[in-house]
């Protein structure tokens, strides 16, 4: 296979307007002949289907949840950048584009990249126009706060709830489609399978969570906007519904599938409780705006402080290792996630943790100090709110403990620049690619990425495809054989999972699989721990087919099922992620190999022989995935060792 | 902690419900109760019995999926927290909890806990939006938007749709969801165009879905989760009146 990235020729901020100008366009007669299937309502999935109905394509979306109203990308805290410069403080497309290309520590697609700064500015308009409530300053302006791995204030927010705002901005665009017959919306809907007629993607098959009926749906066009297989390592970030599985099933269908062992781990979250735990919650990064990170300097206060003999608001501040801001003085608190995260790690190994012993403190002592308690309540009361709900610890009076924790794919589904994957007619949009953060994505460029692809970036690319799918007729899927056979799999896979009838239940096996991942795949990986990951990995794989008891029946709601169906998945993608980090030997952004590091402990990357993308091509269940690489070339830019000291 | 649970267990949308006595043991306080839930379920999987059926996606209180009525409140006994936010520290070693699904008109049991509220979606379709198409808007400062308005609308915005306000009041009246999403986007210069329109369309399509009326109890203010204000159901009826004065 040749993988093709269709980058537009010419200099680099010219290459998306050069496209646009130059793209097979679709008629508006001929829109309507088109149908489109978008799986996932979050903000990629939701801005996508609002902004191709508002174009006069037939829409049909899909959503698991009971709204699409809930998709996961409703919990994102801080905010979403944009290169408006506002603050004048030396903002541009290019420094948005750098950074984010640094921040991804050079293994993100330049074209790519830029691209998504140039269309940032767009997105906060539309927002505001949509009635998006973003923080405004008292001459009315918009606000901007500063994130990790930016020199500059870039960051629009919506309190503490920016995700859901601008979700709900685009679940209205999509409301507005519905209402007006140009999308038409399953919702408790999950995809099963994704239908190929002749090598081009057709449809998809789908259960309807509620009567358990198996559905063919036909579309000239499928975007899977389904977000991110974070859930793999079962405690993390993301809702307890979010799977991997409509990405898995395009890859077994021969879609290439991306860095999969790029993995981000989120360095201000609450520490893990207890062994009923079934979620992290994050602390949004813009606590780190005016929250310090810091343990104790000596161990026997760390001690004390674990066994609850010393509190943390009696230790002097000369016995306080604020140690990002010793180890990072440029960038000090607001270093970029992987780094924040591999430190606080670091301290923790050494025994300096507090808590119970994995996690570190965030403190808003100087902050409310400097700034007054009412400013930290405007600017973070709900995050304060939503801790000590948690916790029963008032962040106000004494610092909150935090820890990493597993919260956004930078891998994913491979895509070329019109964001198609390498099954002609089915793409991928949102945290479901691979294609824009690299190796680490910089906080509030989520957002960023998923309104980009939905709103200013499909719309268009897609109809440089569809513009070749001129006269294929509308099929009929429930009269055509490959539908049927589709089904009959969906069928076939859902009667051997209920017949297994074994001890175990879906989540106990996924617990098994979670913590080898986050043991052996996690924020520190090593050739040894990932050959054994993989071993155990696949010991739990044969005990799920093994032993797994899904009560109740397939033709009526099933959580049990619906979570078994995601599972095995999961202990598929589990393995590839650890192949993908087994065969990355060095450290960049998210992925850091032990045996791959600087004398100080920083990542080693290895330019000369990994400066690729890793897409692996499935072969089978019983074979090795076949990698590719798609060499990354920096036409524009210097790489660098990334620097967050100076 | 050791609990009794009496659960609403429900088969489908017809069946008729009953309640159900599970004991359960050695509960941590630290956990959350939909965790407490969780240990309920594998214990009831083990026996091999079906499971307890209950909406839940996020678990930190932003998505709006999950909605207990426990110990006859919504989201159960705290305040300004959703059914995920609440914890077991709440409760004391040997209490019994009654756990019951959102009861209204609007929101018919789907199975045990679960219920529909596919009407909210329909509420907003009918005109809770501002009708811009992606690519036409304005520069996002050309509009100035004062604070206290921008602060005003992003109050009423943090609605998460998770129908406690429907469900704790006496008429299952729906009116504090709708009144957030018209009074948000009323505020705004950019939503002010459509404002009448907007009103009038929700309005008929929540009477038309058979939820009450608002006798100002303002027992939907106590519930939500979000601390949305019964001033924007002032609000409304404001821009009610006002779309019913114009043809």
């Amino acid at each position: 296979m040749n993988l093709n990235a269709k980058i537009p020729s010419g200099p680099l901020a010219e290459k998306w307007s050069t496209y646009k100008s130059t793209q097979n366009l679709v008629n508006p007669a001929n829109k309507r002949k088109f149908d489109i299937i978008v799986v996932g309502t979050g903000l990629a999935g939701a801005s996508a289907a609002a902004s191709l109905g508002e174009l006069g394509f037939k829409v049909k979306n899909f959503c698991y949840q009971d709204s699409p109203r809930r998709a996961h990308s409703i919990a994102a805290q801080g905010g979403i950048n944009a290169a408006k410069n506002y603050q004048n403080d030396g903002d541009s497309v290019y420094r948005l584009f750098y950074d984010t290309i640094k921040g991804g520590d050079y293994r993100a697609r330049e074209a790519n990249v830029y691209r998504l700064a140039e269309v940032s500015n767009k997105i906060i308009d539309q927002c505001v126009g949509q009635g998006v409530p973003f923080a405004r300053d008292y001459a009315g302006t918009l606000h901007n706060r500063s994130f990790g791995g930016a020199l500059v204030s870039r960051t629009f927010y919506a309190r503490g709830q920016t995700g859901q705002q601008l979700l709900l901005g685009a679940y209205g665009a999509l409301n507005r489609q519905i209402a007006a017959g140009n999308v038409k919306m399953y919702h408790r809907t999950e995809m099963l399978e994704l239908v190929i007629v002749d090598g081009i993607a057709r449809g998809i098959i789908t259960r309807n969570l509620e009567t358990g009926a198996l559905e063919p749906h036909f579309g000239h066009a499928v975007v899977l906007a389904t977000g991110g297989y974070g859930n793999t390592y079962f405690l993390s970030t993301m809702a307890m519904g979010s799977n991997g599985s409509a990405a898995w099933k395009a890859y077994k269908k021969g879609a290439l599938f991306a860095n999969p062992a790029f993995v981000q781990i989120h360095p201000t979250c609450i520490p893990v409780h207890g062994e009923f735990q079934s979620k992290l919650t994050l602390m949004s990064e813009s606590l780190r705006n005016d929250g310090r990170i810091w343990v104790p300097k000596e161990l026997d206060d760390a001690k004390n402080i674990r066994e609850g003999k010393l509190k943390p608001t009696d230790l002097p501040e000369d016995k306080r290792d604020y140690y990002l801001e010793r180890r990072y003085p440029a960038f000090g608190n607001l270093v970029p996630r992987d780094v924040a995260s591999r430190a606080a790690k670091e301290r923790c190994d050494a025994r300096y943790g507090v808590g119970t012993g994995q996690a570190v403190y965030l403190d808003f002592k100087e902050a409310i100090g400097r700034l007054g308690k009412k400013v930290i309540e405007e600017r973070y009361g709900n995050l304060f709110q939503m801790y000590e709900k948690i916790v029963d610890e008032n962040p106000y009076e004494t610092p909150m403990m935090i820890y990493p924790a597993i919260h956004y794919t930078m891998g994913g589904l491979w895509v070329d620049y019109e964001l198609q994957t390498t099954i002609p007619g089915l793409f991928a949009i949102g945290e479901a690619n691979f294609s824009d953060h690299g190796a680490n994505r910089l906080g509030a460029s989520a957002l960023m990425q998923g309104l980009a692809d939905g709103y200013f970036v499909l719309p268009f690319t897609i109809q440089n495809y569809l513009a070749t799918q001129l006269g294929v007729a509308r099929m009929d899927p429930a009269n055509h054989p490959e539908f049927s056979k589709a089904i009959e799999e969906v069928q076939g896979r859902i009667n051997k999972l209920m017949s297994i009838k074994g001890k175990r239940s879906v989540d106990s096996l996924h617990k098994d699989l979670g913590h080898v991942m986050w043991n052996h795949v996690g924020m520190g990986r090593t050739k040894e721990g990932l050959e054994e990951g993989i071993r155990m990995i696949r010991e739990v794989r044969e005990a799920f087919w093994k032993e797994v008891r899904i009560p109740g029946k397939a033709d009526g709601f099933n959580v049990e099922l619906e979570k078994a169906c995601r599972l095995a998945d999961f202990l598929d993608l589990g393995e590839l992620m650890a192949k993908d980090a087994l065969h990355r030997e060095e450290s960049c952004g998210g992925h850091f190999r032990e045996e791959y590091q600087t004398e100080e402990g920083e990542a080693l990357r290895d330019d000369v022989n990994f400066k690729y993308v890793a897409a692996w091509e499935y072969q089978g269940d019983q074979k090795e995935a076949k990698l590719y690489k798609e060499p990354l070339d920096y036409e524009f830019i210097e790489i660098k060792t990334r620097n967050y000291k100076e | 902690m050791d609990l009794t649970l009496k659960v609403w267990r429900q088969e489908n949308r017809k069946a008729k419900g009953r309640f159900e006595t599970y004991a359960i043991k050695n509960i941590s306080p630290d956990s959350s109760f939909l965790e407490m839930l969780d240990v309920l379920n594998e214990q009831l999987i083990r026996e091999g019995q079906e499971p307890v059926v209950f909406d839940h996606d996020c678990r930190e209180g932003i998505c709006g999926t999950c909605g207990l009525f426990i110990n006859g409140r919504a989201h159960g006994p705290d305040e300004d927290i959703t059914t995920c936010q609440l914890h077991m520290r709440k409760f004391k070693d040997g209490d019994t909890i009654v756990v019951e699904p959102w009861r209204a008109g609007g929101f018919p049991v789907i199975k045990d806990l679960m219920v529909d509220r596919t009407a909210f979606d329909k509420i907003l379709q009918a005109g809770g939006f501002i009708s811009i198409n992606t690519g036409s808007a304005p520069d996002g400062n050309a509009s100035l938007v004062a604070k206290e308005k921008a602060d005003e609308a992003m109050d009423a915005a943090a609605c998460i749709g998770c129908g406690a306000c429907v469900a704790t009041c006496k008429n299952s009246s729906a009116m504090l969801f709708v009144a957030s999403k018209v009074s948000q986007l009323a505020v705004l210069p950019q939503g002010k165009t459509e404002a009448v329109r907007r009103a009038k369309a929700m309005v008929a399509k929540m009477d038309e879905l058979g939820f009450g009326n608002c006798t100002n109890t303002g027992a939907c203010e106590v519930e939500c989760p979000k601390n949305v204000s019964l001033a924007h159901i002032a609000r409304l009826n404001r821009e009610f009146l006002a779309a019913n004065l114009k043809p």
